[in-house]
């Protein structure tokens, strides 16, 4: 496997998760949860594992973020931390 | 320090893994509201499950789907030239579980809005006190 | 508090930085953890249940009793996000708004329920206008999205899919209807009790077969055992099993994908959503 992609989707998956958990607004960190949840479907698809990848792809970039913003619709959207 | 350089170099992968779990466990522990720490929780579970998945890979091996399998009858299979089959069917267990505790939660946060009109954990336990 | 977070993170990345350093080096083929039963798996799968896809014939035949336990789970929550937010009394305000003019009707307090003449249309609080091209797309495209997800349960097999994941797909088109349109439409189409009855149909039709295989004579879940019920499958009975029981898993997901998400959305009122 090529290591390039690795590191590189590697770095970006490190960075989705650090913003994820910084950002003051909600709606924000469910987009970037959706980006974390893609990106490391990319990951497992490059290491081999094709039915874990296609079960995060369909769960995590599916039906969890449209359960995020559900629940942040029905609750505040600011957060102060 | 150069064998340390060496180490660092020879097993970069685990390194960053358990940089990535840390960064969801200090999410669970050091943030004060509740969606974030589930949020964290989500980073924690996948991060082990990428950690799992990484160990059944082999080099130069193919995914776990048999070619020909009309004429494999005769042939034989080298273990070596599939991937590990284990790991990935350990971790979709992982997965499902981890999508049915998320929605749980998220239930559970909505609740607990419904009734303290809050979701910051340290309004919360003022409130929680007050009653 | 933080400062205490960081330091114990710290402390616990370290600790486990320091016993990854024995690990066998990424790749390598003679790691302790692809030696002994993933070898008999990978070579004796395609004699055995004569599947292609090694991880679904692990998951759904091997190891069946995990599956069985997960779609358990998965029941569970579907469960408790029921009990925990379902609310049968209903709001008090309801909104209507008539069509002609846009005038907005806001009554509160509505004891016994209003008959109004036609031009008034009931109306969400917070109510957008309709928008065609949304409608129009998702109407066309929910069904090709149905007929996807029953390939994937189907051909779980012999490509990467499964039970699960055909399961999950078609509960995000049910979703996309309650998104597209409005919530209403959703629930009025396929009721609360029709979803409950599927979730433990798919529990059943796991745990039944697996009864079905002790009443043949064999153990619990051994798909080897049905042979005399379909003759001529005799090769390839323990594939029909693994369809079956991923059916079952696909009916269950789906029900309880549909029902998280009305009950969260609705704040357990069944009214109104995104």
């Amino acid at each position: 496997m090529h290591w390039p992609i690795d590191i590189i989707v590697l770095t970006f998956v490190i960075f989705c998760a650090i913003a994820a958990i910084s950002v003051k607004d909600l709606l924000g960190t469910a987009i970037l949860f959706g980006a974390y949840s893609f990106l490391m479907c990319l990951l497992w698809t490059v290491m081999g594992a094709v039915d874990v990848a296609f079960t995060e792809a369909s769960v995590g970039a599916g039906v969890s973020t449209v359960f995020f913003v559900a629940a942040i619709f029905r609750t505040s959207r600011r957060t102060k931390d | 320090m150069s064998d340390v350089l060496s180490l660092i170099v020879a097993k970069y992968n685990y390194w960053l893994y358990v940089i990535l779990m840390m960064i969801g466990l200090y999410g669970m522990i050091a943030k004060n509201n509740l969606v974030k720490k589930i949020v964290g929780m989500n980073i924690f579970q996948t991060a082990i499950i990428l950690f799992y998945v990484s160990i059944g890979y082999k080099t130069d091996a193919t995914i776990p789907i048999l070619k020909n399998a009309h004429d494999a009858h005769g042939a034989a299979i080298h273990a070596a030239d599939y991937i590990n089959p284990l790991t990935s069917c350990l971790m979709l267990t992982a997965i499902v579980v981890s999508v049915a505790t998320f929605g749980y939660a998220m239930a559970l946060a909505v609740r607990i809005y419904q009734r303290y009109q809050t979701l910051e954990e340290d309004e919360l336990r003022m409130r929680l006190s007050e009653e | 508090m933080r400062v205490i977070a960081f330091i114990v993170v710290c402390l616990t990345g370290a600790l486990l930085l320091y016993g990854t350093s024995e690990f066998p080096d990424w790749g390598d083929p003679k790691s302790p953890a692809s030696l002994h039963v993933s070898n008999y798996y990978i070579e004796k799968t395609y004699e055995d249940t004569h599947a292609p896809n090694f991880v679904t014939a692990v998951v759904t035949d091997y190891r069946g009793f995990d599956t069985m336990f997960e779609t358990a789970v998965i029941f569970t929550a579907g469960l408790g996000c029921f009990l925990l937010l379902r609310d049968f009394r209903g709001k008090k305000e309801h909104y209507y708004r008539h069509i002609p003019t846009g005038v907005i009707l806001h009554i509160k307090d509505e004891k016994k329920s209003l008959t109004v003449g036609k031009e008034f249309g009931y109306m969400d609080k917070e109510w957008v206008p309709p928008d065609l091209i949304n409608k129009t797309v998702c109407r066309i495209l929910i069904p090709f999205i149905q007929i996807y997800a029953l390939y994937v349960v189907a051909h779980g097999d012999f490509s990467p899919g499964g039970g699960f994941q055909g399961g999950v797909i078609f509960g995000s088109s049910l979703i996309l209807l309650a998104i597209s349109y409005d919530l209403k439409t959703l629930v009025k189409r396929i009721k609360e009790r029709l979803l409950g009855i599927f979730a433990a149909v798919g529990v059943l039709i796991y745990a039944g077969t697996g009864a079905l295989c002790l009443v043949m004579g064999g153990n619990f879940l051994d798909y080897g055992k049905l042979a005399p019920l379909f003759p001529g499958y005799e090769d390839h009975i323990r594939t029909l099993g693994m369809l079956v029981v991923e059916i079952g898993v696909g009916i269950a997901v789906m029900a309880v994908m549909t029902i998280i998400y009305i009950n969260i959305v609705s704040e357990g009122r069944h009214d109104e959503g995104l």
